[in-house]
């Protein structure tokens, strides 16, 4: 498991590390701009930047952006998004503005990456997953997923990739399909007589539903059948059931 | 009746609706064999063909690459009460993601020991577990809601940002050999000290089921803690 968390981590760093930042300066379309302290509604204003000012973006947390005045003496401090949105990149000679744009609040700019966390039940045992999925495209994504599953009489690992299917990705409840392979280990427990750990490989297919709550925000129901391909004459199928949340970034 | 004209749009109205139909059903078609939506520019007439020119420019929109800190790692510590097994100290990392001002999704990993259970002392040396045993670890997946945002001020001088949050969630406690579905829940206040840092404190409790001292019960595990993250 630490293992599987530190993996996760390191991706999760090299992601955001990713893109060099920019800061770039812009100018204030609304009549004016209020600059809180901190980043959210119950920190207090300190300063207003009047329309027309010239100011510079230099870091986004959730819906705020760290913006800092081009004056001699700089003041910085956090403005909304909602209030960022007419700022114009430049002016041009005939008065009309350049906006600048700032992708991945909206449902119709899906964003790239998705982290799912998730429990449910998986053939009547506890399951806990987590999962880490890239867009292909705005109908395609691919998921690597992550379980653990605790039950009365055996435990078990499962690791999958699936392939994901959403027909109407815009949608507020959008459906999607899925079909994948993956391994699962069991391990019997000890309290067992002919306690054997087993690894066997499995295939999946399911559908699920997906919420949109908020920006860049999900709730997901899941259902999936899992085939283990087991060693013995008869292949196991067992039905696992999630209930989650995702968020994209 | 309609006249001469209206008949004309009436009929041009109809194409339209027809070739939307038509985009529809190719749509559906392809989308069932797992195509994203494709363009069908070929298929209308482009300005060119109009033989037009189109005297604005187009401008170029390039999106600037501004560093967003929404995630956060941090390490904690403090008491973790283990139900029968006595209060130890307890290492905590976690890995936060904000989604929204409100919102936020938390991975947590953590270790502790277990002290000496009422049955060890009562025993005369018998150990109800062996020496290998005596780890407990966890790790929980869980979401956050940041509650009561606003000031709060120490003494006259400073002023620092501060929020209350509720946070619960699902995870696994390695407890006596054995992996255990836990479900945790707590409250937390987190102090904002700039814009990258910010300071933790909380109460968790950590609820899973075990057998270890005869039958089957539920127990309820408190951790208390305080710590940092930082935004990156």
């Amino acid at each position: 498991m630490i293992k599987t968390l530190s993996l996760i981590s390191i991706l999760i760093f090299s992601l955001s590390a990713h893109a060099a930042a920019e800061h770039p300066d812009v100018l204030v379309m609304e009549p004016y701009i209020e600059l809180h302290t901190g980043p959210g509604r119950g920190y207090p204003v300190f300063h207003v930047v009047a329309g027309g000012g010239s100011i510079r973006i230099l870091k986004r947390r959730t819906n705020w952006f760290l913006i800092e005045t081009n004056d001699r003496r700089p003041i910085s401090g956090w403005a909304k998004h909602r209030d960022m949105r007419m700022t114009a990149t430049s002016l041009e000679d005939d008065g009309s503005a350049i906006y600048a744009v700032f992708p991945g609040y909206d449902r119709s700019i899906p964003a790239k990456w998705r982290w799912t966390i998730a429990g449910g039940d998986f053939g009547r045992a506890a399951a806990i997953s987590t999962a880490l999925a890239y867009r292909l495209t705005p109908n395609i994504a691919v998921q690597l997923e992550g379980t653990q599953i605790l039950g009365e009489f055996s435990d078990g690992k499962m690791l999958n990739v699936s392939i994901q299917h959403y027909p109407f990705p815009l949608w507020r409840v959008s459906p999607y399909f899925q079909l994948g392979a993956g391994v699962l280990q069991t391990e019997p427990s000890a309290t067992l007589v002919q306690a054997e750990d087993r690894i066997d490989n499995t295939l999946l297919v399911g559908g699920g539903l997906n919420v949109f709550l908020g920006r860049r925000f999900n709730l997901f129901l899941d259902f999936r059948r899992h085939t283990v391909l087991t060693s013995r004459d008869d292949n196991e199928e067992i039905d696992e059931w999630k209930l989650g949340f995702n968020v994209s970034f | 009746m309609e006249t001469g004209l209206q008949r004309i749009l009436l009929i041009a109205k109809l194409k339209v609706r027809l070739k939307q139909v038509s985009y529809l059903g190719r749509y559906l078609a392809l989308a069932s064999l797992g195509f994203a939506l494709p363009a069908t520019a070929e298929e209308s007439l482009s300005i060119e063909d109009l033989g037009l020119t189109p005297v604005l420019e187009r401008r170029e929109v390039k999106i600037a690459g501004i560093d967003t800190e929404d995630f956060a790692v941090g390490i904690s510590g403090g008491l973790f009460s283990v139900e029968d097994f006595e209060s130890n100290p307890i290492a905590i990392a976690h890995l936060t993601y904000h989604v929204t001002e409100d919102f936020f999704v938390q991975a947590r990993f953590a270790q502790s020991e277990l002290g000496e259970s009422s049955f060890d002392r009562l025993s005369g040396g018998a150990q109800l577990l062996g020496s290998e045993d005596k780890d407990i670890t966890f790790y929980d997946l869980s979401l956050g809601v940041n509650v009561f945002p606003g000031e709060t001020f120490i003494w006259d001088r400073w002023a620092v940002n501060s929020t209350f949050y509720f946070v619960g969630g699902v995870g696994a406690t390695q407890f006596a050999g054995s992996d255990r579905f836990t479900i945790n829940g707590g409250v937390g206040y987190r102090l904002i000290a700039n814009d990258f840092l910010a300071f933790n404190f909380q109460v968790r409790d950590h609820v899973f089921d075990t057998e270890i001292t005869g039958s089957k019960k539920a127990t309820h595990n408190i951790e208390l803690g305080a710590g940092f993250s930082i935004f990156f």
